[in-house]
């Protein structure tokens, strides 16, 4: 079920780069692990609604009101590069 | 006297009569770290200098009257390195951010600072709070106190082993699945994750967004409820944050429990666990029996499909948490690359470790189209399933009793190998953040290698009173276990 | 020779105009030094979580109920996730799955006649980074200022079939959006952006062909030049027996062309899940009545209202209320008891005349309206002639003077002195012979160039209808 390409589809999902002993390990554990998943199948859960929050609470808002000031300095103090208080990065290609 | 070995709230006690300044405090609490922690690696960072500071700071305060209603004035305490301190580094044990010093406190810091405690240090854990073990940490490996042999439990592998080893009074820690309760009950200290939204986790970093929680790991129940007083309460910067009615928790502290009905599921003492952790949950019924509650076996639904439905829940949500480590804003940047794309994929692949890897790719792939029907929308479903028969189960009972780990703090090195077998350790603490419900979890006995043992109560959302008025009356009237330091197996 | 038709169908971001951002309380104002407007929560800082602007749920409401589209009362945010630079969280929160908005529509009116274009769905969501592209070194730099302010998407059925009638669409949707007071719509700013997908067909064929997708057209000349140069470069593709392939285009206005963009090497698999830092929306019906109430008078509505309530000609009030902002200032003056069609003849003459000069929007216009209903009043006294009006009306426009300051401190009243003014007109009849005679033959031209002249020497202050009776004594 878990096969190469899945392995190679994940990964590139999640920007990693394996090696190939780590490409058979993770095919092994992410095989065994998806499939203990599919014991969820054992339930029947038709008409059941998904529920992505525990408690009913709606509507958290907040006022349309400025309240932050510039703070460049703290917010760039942990850039790996900068350049003219920005963020640097290698040049992306379009957009 | 070896200050260190007192409870947060004895300590805090002792500097308003005046018998200790909360420099002594804090001086004591850092020479003991320094001298144990190349045994236990339970620390991470030690805020020396800020610590010293702020006992100044502090000390005055206390000394102009303030902080009178403030139990935990002066106390140090330590705090789960996924925890955001400002200005000091927030590692969550992983080389992504390993110098990383968030501009910002996470709101239970802000908390605990205006109750007068004193941040000591930050504390080791599994790589963001992914494992069971504490050996993922990019830092190396926590050991237990009790026997270095063994692992401390995870993911706040760190916070326990440090309390159990007198290197901290009580500790923040972090719950997604179990990573309070479980490594307290592997360390033989209390532990306790608070109903989903009672405490905010603004600056917690995330792993599992729709099941995390802080909470307090410290020497007994009392202190467990002081700490809760103190961190508990609606932080209007956390969308997911819950305006309580009643935050006085340490009312509970009360040896009643008369009529108490607590039901122990027949799954959770049945094939998988430990012969003498069953024992030891059995004996604990029968004291809470003793003093007047009513306890019972009953058939909880749903046990088996609690583990598959979490960690694909929480692999999801950590998979798209994490995707902001890409090497741009902060944190670890790989040092070799041509452009974009290998700065992405080096600097997550060798800041990362083998854990939260797996993670990130299982995660990926429940969420990725054509599975996330069967896989994540099926896990949801079945959370509701699982909220459901515990609404059920709380119509007749008060409260859960049953054990927090199948077994005893396991062996170093032996649990990386097979990531199943470890997930399936889970299996009585993960329903319980599925729920959003509050559990504790309090040693209950030692097995015959003298490890802890740990058992664990369930309580209803926002009835975290109950919990702690049944776990007090047990511990008032039971010896309890002791500390390593008193001729353990160190 | 096949005919085709072309099939097109627009995403519009559209940047709503509240004071801070959608899930925190950073400025939402354009411009500012890099990552000067933004905060732990907008940079995607480690533990950071968001908090929902209820103004942006209300713009959104107030948009979807001016296009006719039904509110989803129970809706909520999901993640999008992929990699980017310009999004620090490697997610943007979006609606996928209950988007506040669906099933709208607007109407267009083109040569054609009119139209209805569906509307499928509108949905909240925020706004990514800026990425600069370093001119001196080969690397890219990333501002953070314009991430997490609040965007609606609106997503058209793909119902449109020419440049003309995405245009009219967008105009359409460009002025309810300003009447609605939720967006500053600049196009240049790029607080309005249309996404084009554009595929051919045969006439007759019933499937579509495949779509290949502009983003981020920021000009309706690009987007006219676009639309027609993708659907030529379709045409061409299918004639000579090739597929249009699905991809994202660029359209380089420049070169008059579109390239495809460099695929992403990995799929586009976005993985939405619902958000779960962020609890879902319940939209009462009284809350959703309350917002309906609070809509403003309409385009539509405040034409036919200018054409019976001030007797405006239909050419007039289709250029008063193509924009909110002109039809503010008219209705302002004309409060202050100005006639309506003098009024309305300021603004689409010499206001229009001004801000084509300027290349400004009528959103920019920053006189005040008491200042040009002062100016028409001087012209109703007879303080000031119609020729003087118009250099006291661009200081009004330019520097919102106030006119019966700036009449006084430049001496611009008019002359009535008749007596002076006899003199100066016997000085041109003098100097002017040949028109004179001109006159005197029957070319009234003549006379309007005596008149001119006579202006011209007393600095435009005379009242012309005085010279022209004097020059009509004085040569019979």
């Amino acid at each position: 079920m878990i096969n190469d390409e899945t392995i190679t589809y994940v990964a590139a999902l999640a920007k990693l780069e394996l090696t190939a002993e780590e490409k058979e390990k993770a095919k092994e554990d992410l095989g065994n692990i998806i499939q203990y998943m599919e014991i969820m199948n054992e339930i029947d859960t038709t008409g059941v609604d998904p529920m992505s929050h525990v408690f009913p609470v709606k509507n958290v808002f907040r006022d349309d009101r400025v309240k932050n000031q510039p703070d460049r300095e703290n917010l760039l103090a942990n850039a790996p590069e900068q350049k003219n208080g920005c963020f640097k990065v290698p040049r992306t290609v379009e957009e | 006297m070896d200050i260190t070995k007192l409870t947060a709230l004895s300590l805090g006690q002792k500097i308003k009569e005046k018998e200790v300044t909360v420099k002594e405090a804090v001086k004591a609490q850092l020479k003991k770290i320094k001298e144990n922690d190349d045994t236990y690696h339970a620390y991470i960072t030690l805020m020396e200098e800020t610590a010293l500071k702020r006992a100044e700071e502090v000390q005055s305060l206390i000394d102009r009257g303030e902080l009178k209603d403030s139990p935990l004035a002066g106390v140090p305490v330590a705090v789960k390195d996924n925890i955001c301190t400002k200005g000091s580094k927030t590692t969550c044990a992983s080389k992504m951010l390993e110098n990383f010093k968030p501009p910002y406190n996470a709101e239970v810091i802000d908390r605990l600072e205006a109750a007068g405690a004193v941040i000591i240090g930050k504390l080791n854990m599994d790589e963001f709070a992914m494992g069971s073990t504490n050996e993922t940490s990019y830092f190396g490996a926590v050991k237990n106190p009790w026997n270095v042999n063994h692992v401390p439990g995870g993911s706040s592998g760190g916070a326990a082993a440090a309390v159990a080893a007198a290197e901290a009074f009580c500790a923040l820690g972090s719950d997604t699945g179990g990573s309070i309760r479980q490594p307290s009950a592997f360390c033989g200290v209390t532990g306790l994750k608070p109903t989903y939204g009672t405490i905010s986790r603004y600056g917690l970093i995330a792993y599992g967004s729709s099941l995390d929680q802080i909470g307090p790991i410290a020497r007994n129940v009392s202190d467990c409820a002081a700490l809760l007083e103190v961190l508990a309460g609606y932080d209007a910067k956390d969308s997911t944050s819950v305006k309580r009615e009643d935050y006085k928790f340490t009312e509970a502290l009360v040896n009643d429990i008369k009529g108490i009905r607590i039901g122990i599921p027949k799954a959770y003492i049945g094939k998988g666990i430990d012969q003498e952790v069953k024992d030891g949950i059995l004996k604990a019924a029968q004291v809470l029996k003793e003093q007047g509650a009513i306890v019972e076996t009953f058939d909880l639904p749903m046990v088996d499909y609690a583990i598959p439905a979490y960690y694909v829940i929480a692999s999801a949500e950590a998979s798209s948490n994490l995707s902001r480590y890409d090497g741009i804003k902060y944190g670890y940047r790989t040092k070799n690359f041509e452009n974009l794309s290998e700065v992405y994929k080096k600097t997550r692949s060798e800041g990362f470790g083998a854990e939260v890897k797996r993670r990130m790719m299982i995660g990926a792939f429940v969420l990725s189209s054509g599975y996330y029907d069967a896989y994540y929308n099926k896990a949801l479903k079945v959370k509701a399933l699982i909220k459901k028969s515990f609404d059920e189960v709380f119509k007749t009972y008060d409260l859960i009793l049953g054990p927090t780990a199948p077994t005893t703090a396991l062996e170093l090195g032996k649990n990386l190998s097979d990531p199943l077998k470890m997930y399936l350790g889970d299996i009585y603490t993960v329903a319980v953040n599925l729920a959003g419900l509050p559990a504790i979890s309090i040693p209950c006995g030692k097995d015959s290698k003298g490890l802890p043992i740990g058992m664990q109560l369930i309580g209803n959302l926002f009835e975290e009173k109950k919990i702690l008025r049944a776990a007090y009356t047990y511990e008032q009237n039971v010896p309890g276990i002791g500390y390593p330091w008193e001729g353990g197996n160190q | 020779m096949k005919q085709y038709e072309t099939v097109i169908g627009l995403e519009v971001h559209c940047e709503l105009a509240t004071k801070t951002k959608i899930f925190c309380s950073c400025t939402t104002a354009f411009g500012g030094e890099p990552n000067t407007h933004c905060c732990p929560v907008c940079t995607g800082m480690p533990g950071t979580l968001p908090v929902l602007n209820k103004q942006v749920v209300e713009y959104a409401m107030a948009v979807g109920l001016a296009t006719d589209g039904t509110i989803t009362q129970s809706c909520k945010f999901d993640r999008k996730n992929y990699f980017y630079p310009d999004l620090p969280k490697a997610y943007q929160v979006s609606q996928l799955y209950l988007p506040i908005c669906q099933n709208g529509s607007i109407e267009i009116e083109t040569s054609s006649g009119k139209k209805v274009i569906g509307i499928h769905e509108i949905h909240m969501e925020e706004d990514a980074g800026k990425l600069i592209h370093d001119p001196w070194e080969d690397c890219t730099l990333v501002d953070y200022n314009r991430c997490g302010v609040p965007l609606i998407e609106i997503v058209s059925e793909p119902d449109m079939r020419s440049a003309e009638e995405v245009i009219a669409y967008l105009e359409k949707l460009k002025i309810i959006l300003q009447y609605l007071g939720v967006s500053d719509c600049k196009m240049q700013e790029g607080s309005l952006r249309a996404d084009i997908n554009l595929s051919v067909r045969e006439v007759g064929a019933k499937e579509f062909g495949t779509r290949t997708e502009m983003k981020n057209m920021n000009s309706f000349k690009a987007i006219k030049r676009a639309i027609e140069g993708e659907r030529k470069r379709q045409i061409e593709l299918l004639e000579e027996g090739k597929p249009v392939l699905q991809e994202t285009r660029r359209w380089d206005d420049n070169k008059d062309t579109s390239f495809a963009m460099r695929s992403k090497e990995d799929a586009q698999d976005y993985r939405y899940f619902p958000e779960p830092d962020l609890v879902p929306i319940e939209i009462s019906d009284e809350w959703l009545n309350a917002v309906k109430a609070g809509e403003p008078e309409l385009r539509d509505a405040k034409r036919v209202r200018y054409l019976s309530e001030f007797g405006l000609p239909e050419y007039d009030a289709d250029i008063l209320t193509a924009s909110k902002k002109l039809a503010d200032i008219f209705e302002a003056v004309v409060d202050l008891d100005k006639n309506p069609k003098e009024v309305s003849n300021w603004l689409m003459v010499e206001t229009m005349r001004l801000l084509k000069e300027r290349e400004m929007e009528p959103e920019e216009i920053f006189f005040e309206p008491k200042n040009l209903a002062e100016l028409i009043g001087l012209i109703e006294e007879g303080t000031i002639n119609r020729t003087i009006a118009r250099d006291v009306f661009e200081a009004v426009f330019t520097g919102n003077v106030n006119p019966s300051v700036y009449v006084e401190e430049m001496g611009l009243k008019m002359v009535c002195d008749e007596d002076a003014m006899r003199i100066t007109i016997a000085e041109i009849v003098t100097a002017n012979p040949q028109s004179v005679e001109d006159y005197r033959s029957g070319k009234q031209k003549a006379m309007g160039f005596l008149v001119g002249q006579t202006m011209r020497a007393m600095k435009g202050k005379a009242d012309p209808q005085i010279v022209n009776r004097i020059l009509k004594e004085l040569l019979g």
